[in-house]
């Protein structure tokens, strides 16, 4: 589905944040992209939609070539990729249902929506997706008033409701809480598997990423050091990708005697995690 | 205890200017200009001692405006002066939108940027009182002049202000509706506008005040409305009537002050 090939990117000050990226990503294959701050994940994302110019290498989405678009060609091709954000980038003084609409942008006319007279196929769309992540109460709240899991779910709506064939995902978790970071990775992933659409997914948290994505993409200073399944990503990967420190606790457990003391590990990282808070207000 | 005996640790903030010379020698230079420039006003005693009566006499027409001897030219002036203020605020805005959108860096190209500031630019350096007497004499006395008068005036105020507030929306949604392939009104309609709605709401109805008290100021140069009426009753010495005319202006524009308020505190 997505094919990039010797993809490379310098910015202006000089620093290159890719460095001849190739990967192929099929239709339906889920792939997590990890890698330090800085490394270049969200940089290759946003290469593949154009939000960031490349600066060389060629990016195929089916059979069009990404790289070469403009105007209205870029416009089509960003119409089949979806984006799903880290602060759900949605507009937050418009409601639910608009921010889903606007997923429809690239199709509908602009006095149309202006005006809000989206054709019914597009409320028909928005209204199975809302349903999909299970938002139909919401409809008519303004962004600005859900909770930081519902607001995600609004993100993923609106990368649905746009029919892509790929999702481009930039740390859809990273300001959720735990157990909210994995009801999101879950429903992305089962969309993923419904539709068929292939994804990327920035993500930093290595044993989220590797208990839902079938296969983890490594990225350091630009280079992909790492392709594979996430059983795959052992200590030494973990060292190529992020440098030396003890990976041995941030690693899944695969033998199935372990899933139980890894759940309850689970437990304690949740109680850690909602206890930080209230012990840095203590403090 | 032992703390005691440590030495204390001075902190003094950085001064702005690192240099001492050049720090006081500035301070000293601001003084200096400024007692030279006090000293370079002349003040002419004598009128000042003549003036003073005939200002007593203005304020003391205060204590008793006088609103029936011109009741009905102040009721003219009135209407003449409020279809101006909102006329001219409404032109004002629909010109103003696009010219702020096209003047915000973050979302035109360069070159529909730097028309769009150009435009604010004259719109601002241009005064109202000159702008109404080029008018004025284009096309005659009247209130016609005032409402283009202060059309025009609405532009550089509004277009700048909204351009400010565009370029410091957050840019997060904008790049999420541009990723999903919205053509730029669209992008505009979508995530730009619901960011500046509130303060557009404010500042246009801040900007209907502001144009009601120029509507008095321009209808001296003889661009119609109230401001005609003030002038006629000045020059014929009426200061009761002018007092009352004050009032007047005063308590329109502390009603409009109270009720714009109100609107905004609603819209959030």
């Amino acid at each position: 589905m997505l094919t990039i090939a010797g993809l490379s990117k310098r910015y202006a000050k000089g620093d290159k944040a890719l460095d001849d990226v190739s990967l192929g990503i099929p239709a339906g294959q889920v792939v997590g992209l990890i890698g330090p701050s800085g490394a270049g994940k969200s940089t290759l994302i946003r290469c593949v939609n154009r939000l960031v110019e490349p600066t060389s290498g060629s990016i195929r989405l089916g059979d069009t070539e990404i790289t070469r678009l403009g105007g209205a060609g870029l416009r089509r091709a960003r119409r089949r990729m979806g984006m799903i954000f880290q602060e759900y980038a949605l507009v937050e003084r418009l409601t639910v249902m608009e921010n889903v609409l606007s997923g429809r942008l690239g199709y509908v006319g602009f006095w149309r929506a202006f005006l809000r007279r989206f054709p019914q196929a597009d409320m028909d769309r928005a209204f199975a997706v809302l349903e999909r992540v299970g938002l139909l109460d919401h409809v008519d709240k303004r962004a600005d008033e859900l909770s930081g899991g519902q607001r995600q779910r609004v993100g993923i709506a609106r990368a649905l409701v746009q029919e892509p064939d790929i999702l481009l995902v930039d740390e859809p978790t990273a300001s959720l809480d735990p157990k909210t970071s994995r009801q999101i990775m879950r429903l992305i992933v089962e969309v993923c598997a419904e539709r068929q659409l292939a994804a990327i997914v920035n993500i930093h948290d290595v044993a989220l990423a590797q208990m839902f994505v079938q296969r983890i993409i490594g990225l350091k200073a630009g280079r992909v050091v790492f392709d594979g399944s996430p059983e795959a990503l052992d200590t030494a990967a973990l060292t190529a990708i992020y440098g030396e420190e003890d990976w041995s606790r941030t690693i899944r457990e695969v033998e199935d005697d372990a899933a139980e003391e890894a759940a309850a590990q689970d437990a304690v990282r949740v109680l850690r995690a909602q206890a930080t808070p209230a012990a840095a207000r203590a403090l | 205890m032992s703390a005691a005996h440590a030495p204390a640790r001075r902190w003094r903030p950085p001064p702005l200017i690192a240099n001492p010379y050049l720090r006081y020698a500035l301070l000293v230079g601001a003084a200096l200009y400024l007692a030279l420039a006090l000293g370079s006003v002349e003040v002419n005693w004598a009128r000042l001692s003549d003036g003073w009566a005939r200002g007593l006499r203005f304020v003391s027409g205060f204590l008793e405006p006088n609103f029936s001897r011109r009741w009905d030219d102040i009721v003219q002036g009135m209407i003449e002066s409020l279809t101006m203020t909102v006329t001219s605020t409404v032109m004002g805005i629909a010109i103003s939108v696009p010219i702020g959108i096209g003047a915000a860096r973050n979302v035109v190209p360069r070159p529909v940027y730097y028309v769009c500031r150009s435009i604010i630019a004259v719109s601002r350096s241009l005064q109202e009182i000159i702008v109404a007497i080029l008018l004025v004499a284009m096309v005659g006395f009247g209130p016609f002049a005032g409402f283009l008068t202060l059309s025009f005036a609405t532009i550089g105020f509004l277009s700048k202000l909204l351009a400010e507030d565009i370029e410091d929306i957050d840019p997060a949604p904008v790049e999420a509706i541009r990723a999903t392939g919205a053509p730029w009104p669209s992008l505009i309609a979508f995530g730009v506008l619901p960011q500046v709605a509130p303060r557009l709401l404010g500042l246009s109805l801040y900007r209907l005040d502001i144009n009601f008290r120029e509507s008095a100021v321009v209808g001296i140069v003889g661009a119609g409305g109230i401001g005609a009426t003030l002038n006629t009753a000045i020059d014929r010495y009426e200061f009761d009537s002018a007092a009352a005319i004050l009032i007047l202006i005063i308590a329109i524009v502390m009603a409009s002050e109270y009720v714009s308020g109100l609107i905004r505190g609603r819209v959030k």
